[in-house]
């Protein structure tokens, strides 16, 4: 059962060959007993899961089941939920529990699903390593030495080791899709506005995406679409009707032996230059054969600007950062420090005592970019380079369906490797950064092993609102390789 | 781009962030290192280029002027650091 697909323990639960509270047993028992090792969870809430089974129990005796009626699922520290403590990976929040649900928690609660906990990450969503977290780093658990990618790691690593077969996170930088390339999972960021951001506590408000993590694109497609449609609650939510992401999926093609005839797969320079290790560039090669084998044709595209993603990246994130973050005060909630002399004494103090070093970084840099006398020269201009980011992709998306290339130059590295040098911190999400400049959607799958047996992700990009085709390229490649298959041996 | 430690002091003192002067050191280190990252923008030329905010472009939506939420003072101020009386507490600014 543990192996199971999402279409597996659906015919399971509706066969009455298991109930939901046996599954949410089994993958609870297995939470319990690898997060001492992974650090995978921040909150495991037993009882709570066990009465949310017992109620998608009932609802399944009823007929009155959807896809996701008692399947258990993690959802990312980030996501507010009503009653159960929301960290988002900080001190500032370490005893917050939010009045409110999340609109994909909500969403997801309304559709059955049965939450067990909440995920580790890196505080506030910032960090490509999981390393930020002040509840300590979540482990890869491919090997228990590396991290397992930020900052959705702890769902990553939990979907990975089989304690739970679905999990939410974001993705702001890359935050979905790094962290399932270097864990071995699949995980996709749908278009930016796609999914509702109300209760999703705010890093970077337009960059932050709420995201899925599974074993396979086809267990993806069913969340995806549980989560997604407009919400009048986020300014930023797309006023679209809902969409069955699964619907190409489902589609039979018309040559079984070539279900990709016809597919235009885009491979961007930038994507294949220096800095892309061998072991990753052989993984990634190799996939696109196969990708020749389902019928597609590759051809060569240009991203000329996708190498000022990172500088565009680190000026506007940030200075969302320091706006969104200016409301831990410790006035509502979170930490407010215990001695202060004066109002602006206890700002100071609970802010320097509440966020951690990366966090109070970026607030920094937002707050100096956002500065008068720096506004034109960083703010501006970073939003300047933006408009040439998405420029790149609509005119590469004119020559090609789907964009294929890496997620990360290499893969995962040692616990504490980059710790102290943030700059080569964030250049290893290269890849991944520009996508969220553009909005676009984007997709990892497990494509392989690097020297040194850690997993490898191919990232597909498409153009807006273009998830249901990115999750069936996906999906088609997955039909014909195990890779997404393979559990690391702490999963056995 | 380097910034000086003073100045390093004056942003985390716009930010309302307290550092110390062991943290200041450490902290300007790293955000040179950065800025130097970022300093690449610097060499593209985006004159004309009209700036982008929002992916899709889309403005930003107005809603209708009436309320949607019902009160839920308690439930807000029960996670609240110290209340009284139903307001928020914090130290005294007006002598």
């Amino acid at each position: 059962m543990i192996d199971s697909s999402l279409t597996e323990l659906r015919a399971a639960l509706d066969t009455g060959k298991t109930t939901s509270v046996e599954l949410a047993t089994l993958f609870l028992d297995r939470i319990e007993r690898l997060n001492p090792d992974l650090n995978a969870f921040i909150t495991i809430d037993r009882e709570r899961a066990l009465r949310e089974a017992a109620a998608a129990d009932a609802r399944i005796a009823r007929k009155d089941a959807g896809p996701l009626t008692g399947i258990p699922l993690a959802h990312k520290d980030v996501f507010c939920t009503e009653g159960v403590l929301t960290t988002c990976g900080s001190k500032m929040l370490a005893n917050f529990v939010s009045p409110y649900d999340a609109h994909v928690v909500g969403k997801l609660r309304n559709a059955g699903v049965v939450m067990l906990g909440k995920t580790n990450m890196d505080e506030f969503a910032m960090g490509s390593s999981n390393e930020n977290s002040h509840f300590g780093a979540t482990k890869n658990p491919w090997d228990v030495t590396r991290i397992p990618g930020g900052s959705s790691g702890g769902s990553a690593a939990a979907v990975a080791a089989r304690m739970v077969p679905l999990a939410t996170g974001t993705d702001t930088g890359g935050s979905v899709r790094q962290p399932a390339a270097m864990t071995g999972v699949t995980g996709i960021k749908p278009t930016y506005g796609t999914v509702s951001r109300y209760g999703m506590i705010a890093y970077a408000s337009s960059f932050d995406q709420a995201g899925v993590f599974a074993a396979s694109a086809e267990d993806c497609a069913p969340v995806l679409s549980a989560m997604c449609g407009f919400d009048p609650r986020d300014s930023t939510s797309l006023e679209r009707p809902g969409e069955d992401y699964g619907r190409e999926i489902a589609r039979t093609p018309t040559d079984p032996e070539k279900p990709l005839a016809g597919l235009r797969i885009g491979l961007p320079v930038e994507f294949f230059g220096e800095g892309l290790a061998n072991d990753v560039r052989a993984a990634i090669e190799a996939a696109l054969d196969a990708y020749r084998k389902l019928g597609a044709t590759t051809v060569e595209v240009a991203l000329p600007n996708a190498k000022l993603a990172i500088p565009a990246y680190y000026v506007l994130a940030p200075a969302e950062a320091s706006t969104n973050l200016s409301r831990f005060d410790g006035v509502r909630y979170g930490h407010r420090a215990a001695e202060y002399t004066d109002l602006d004494d206890m700002y100071r103090k609970s802010r320097g005592e509440g966020f951690g070093a990366e966090v109070q970084r970026r607030i920094l840099i937002g707050t100096y970019v956002l500065s008068h006398g720096y506004y034109d020269a960083y703010y501006l201009k970073a939003q300047k380079l933006r408009r040439l980011i998405a420029s790149d992709f609509a005119h590469a998306f004119e020559a090609c369906d789907v964009i294929a290339g890496p997620v990360s130059p290499t893969t995962a590295w040692k616990l504490g490797a980059k710790t102290d040098d943030p700059v080569q911190m964030y250049l290893s999400d290269i890849y991944t950064i520009a996508i969220n400049l553009a909005g676009v959607p984007g997709v990892s799958l497990p494509c392989g092993f690097g020297a040194d047996a850690m997993p490898v992700g191919l990232q597909l990009v498409g153009n807006h609102f273009d998830e249901a085709r990115l999750l069936d390229v996906a999906h088609r490649y997955q039909q014909v390789t195990d890779w997404h298959r393979r559990r690391p041996e702490i999963a056995a | 781009m380097s910034l000086s430690l003073d100045e390093v002091r004056n942003i985390a003192s716009l930010a309302r962030i307290d550092l110390s002067d062991a943290d200041a050191e450490a902290t300007r280190d790293k955000l040179n290192g950065i800025f130097g990252l970022i300093e690449q923008m610097q060499a593209v030329d985006t004159d004309g280029v009209e700036p982008m905010s929002h992916p899709q472009e889309t403005a930003q939506r107005l809603r209708d002027d009436r309320v949607t939420e019902g009160d839920r003072r308690d439930d807000f101020q029960r996670i609240a650091p110290q209340t009284e009386a139903g307001l928020y507490l914090v130290p005294r600014v007006i002598e």
